[in-house]
């Protein structure tokens, strides 16, 4: 690779020996991916502060001894536990401890403890053209889709990396003719299936169907909100390796990957293929106990808790069926704070922050399934967690919590 | 049998071949502590991929997959190697840190995908990516 001077200097431990040890991570990793040079990012966002294991801790704390400090802002992703509610956590004990542990070597290195998955909601919005270097598969999707700012697929490692250097390799989605369109997709005029499992489904079938190609989405409704987007990225990239997609005539690189769009293989997604893709995903049968009802992943915005808050009022669950949704403490924040949001707190929603109920064990009730609305959740889950998990609309949802059993 | 490769992670090692026809996220997918495959999603779910030689025609999304190979490795739960037909820069970065962390080699190559009908499931195969004219063998 050619190594400009800042390349050199942090190689040489100009920098100290942290950044040195990162750009020697980097410069195989750069070399792997075939990469002519490093260039620089405006920020980064952690997926590696989520802790799976003492090597989670071995990793960072080496940088930490070295006295390593990020070169750019660094915000993390979610953690394995919500430490704002240790007595929601319901896994071994011994995870809050690891996971303070691994949350504070990110603090110490600079990094700031933002532990949300969608850090661009309201903390960071990197700007369009943008190089940053963003992990954790749903931000990745977010920032080049709908924000096009570019990141490449970014794993644990490789951010802290370059979040202490400031430096990434330049290929992969940086590179600008990287970013066409590999394929067509194209949706029928209409389709029949409600509007908050819609983009989840078409997501998890093009990530099945496509892998990690770069599409280009034509027959998406043109009023398409950002949460809708932000659903479809993240269930792209669990059914398959969705990095960026483009809308056509809603993103923001759409008009010139349409340009590009010629002699693309065309793949036709009927709504049959999407209603199969939620059955998969819905094991569950009418009149099933329901353990809880899982929102917010990725991480509940703003906008979907006004939508939730509103789909509550008046209505009550039943006792034991507990109604969890993961957001940012940034966006809790809010809600706490906003007497708007009343009828949420009347009907007893918990909200988890820090973490995600797809991963971390908060379900107390250990009979019964639980549901959520989105497909990254119902694809995870199961695994995840061990428990059944059934996927639908946020109305039959909250149904079914009415009666603790899973309505029709 | 010779399959020409790739070398993404240089290496060298020998397992039985476990060839996986749909892509597997190693986070979320795998259970870290034992290597067994708990995506109930996927058609090989209860397989075990520790010390095999792990075939997939390509990867799927979770960053964490990084972290997940290298906590197999931490366990003595992880692939001897991996074969793929696409490059994926998440499981190359684990590979590199396993190393530079446990000093567990996982070489991890790519192959043509016209050859991937060559590889046969549970023959004894060795990856050998030592250097840049990689190579998949049996025995």
């Amino acid at each position: 690779m050619i190594l400009a001077p800042i390349d050199q200097a942090l190689l040489d431990g100009e920098h100290g020996p942290a950044a040195r040890r990162a750009m020697e991570i980097l410069l195989r990793y750069g070399e792997v991916s075939e990469a002519e040079r490093f260039i620089p990012i405006g920020s980064a966002h952690i997926d590696g502060c989520l802790y799976h294991g003492p090597s989670s801790i071995d990793f960072v704390k080496r940088f930490v001894d070295l006295g390593g400090r990020v070169r750019v802002p660094t915000t993390l992703n979610v953690a394995a536990v919500d430490t704002v509610h240790p007595g929601w956590h319901c896994g071994p004990p011994e995870i809050l401890d690891a996971q303070r542990e691994l949350t504070e070597l990110h603090e110490r290195l600079g990094c700031l403890a933002t532990l949300t998955c969608a850090p661009y909601q309201r903390i960071a919005r990197p700007l369009p053209g943008e190089d940053v270097a963003w992990a954790e598969s749903n931000a990745i999707v977010f920032v080049n889709s709908v924000l096009g700012a570019r990141t490449d697929r970014y794993g644990d490692f490789a951010d802290l990396c370059a979040a202490l250097t400031g430096r990434v390799p330049l290929a992969g989605l940086h590179i600008q003719a990287n970013r066409r369109p590999r394929a067509i997709v194209e949706l029928p005029a209409a389709i029949d299936m409600p509007r908050d499992l819609l983009f989840g489904a078409i997501g998890y079938v093009v990530g099945e169907r496509l892998r990690g190609e770069v599409t280009f989405i034509r027959g998406l409704p043109a009023d398409a909100h950002e949460d809708e987007l932000k659903a479809l990225g993240a269930s792209g990239a669990s059914g398959g390796a969705m990095a960026l997609f483009h809308a056509d005539g809603i993103t923001p690189e759409a008009d010139w990957a349409a340009a590009l769009t010629d002699d693309l293989p065309i793949l036709r997604i009927d709504t049959a293929a999407l209603h199969a893709a939620v059955e998969t995903l819905c094991p569950v049968a009418p009149g099933e106990a329901v353990a809880a009802v899982c929102l917010g992943t990725p991480h509940f915005s703003i906008d979907e808790f006004r939508g939730l808050n509103a789909a509550i009022a008046g209505r009550a669950r039943a006792p034991a069926t507990e109604v969890y949704v993961s957001t940012s403490r940034a966006i809790a924040a809010m809600v706490d704070s906003d007497p708007a949001f009343a009828p949420l707190r009347a009907y007893g929603a918990k909200i988890v922050v820090d973490t995600c109920t797809y991963l971390a064990p908060v379900v107390r009730e250990r009979d019964g399934a639980i549901l959520t609305n989105s497909v990254k959740y119902a694809h995870y889950g199961p695994g995840n967690l061990g428990r059944r998990i059934g996927l639908m609309t946020l109305e039959r949802c909250l149904r079914s919590a009415e009666t603790g059993r899973v309505t029709a | 049998m010779t399959i020409a490769a790739k070398s993404l992670v240089p290496g060298r090692a020998s397992g039985p071949l476990l060839v996986l026809d749909v892509p597997l996220s190693l986070w979320g997918g795998v259970d870290l502590a034992d290597g067994r495959i708990v995506d109930r999603t996927h058609p090989q779910a209860g397989a075990c991929i520790a010390g095999h030689v792990l075939a997939m025609p390509a990867a799927r999304g979770s960053s964490s997959s990084s972290s997940a190979l290298v906590e197999l490795a931490r366990a003595g739960r992880a692939p001897a190697a991996i074969i793929l037909t696409q490059r994926d820069p998440i499981l190359v970065v684990g590979a590199i840190v396993a190393d530079d962390l446990y000093g567990i080699a996982i070489p991890i190559v790519t192959i043509a995908m016209a050859d991937w009908p060559d590889l046969r499931p549970g023959t004894q195969l060795t990856v050998d990516a030592a250097s840049a004219s990689a190579c998949c063998r049996v025995g």
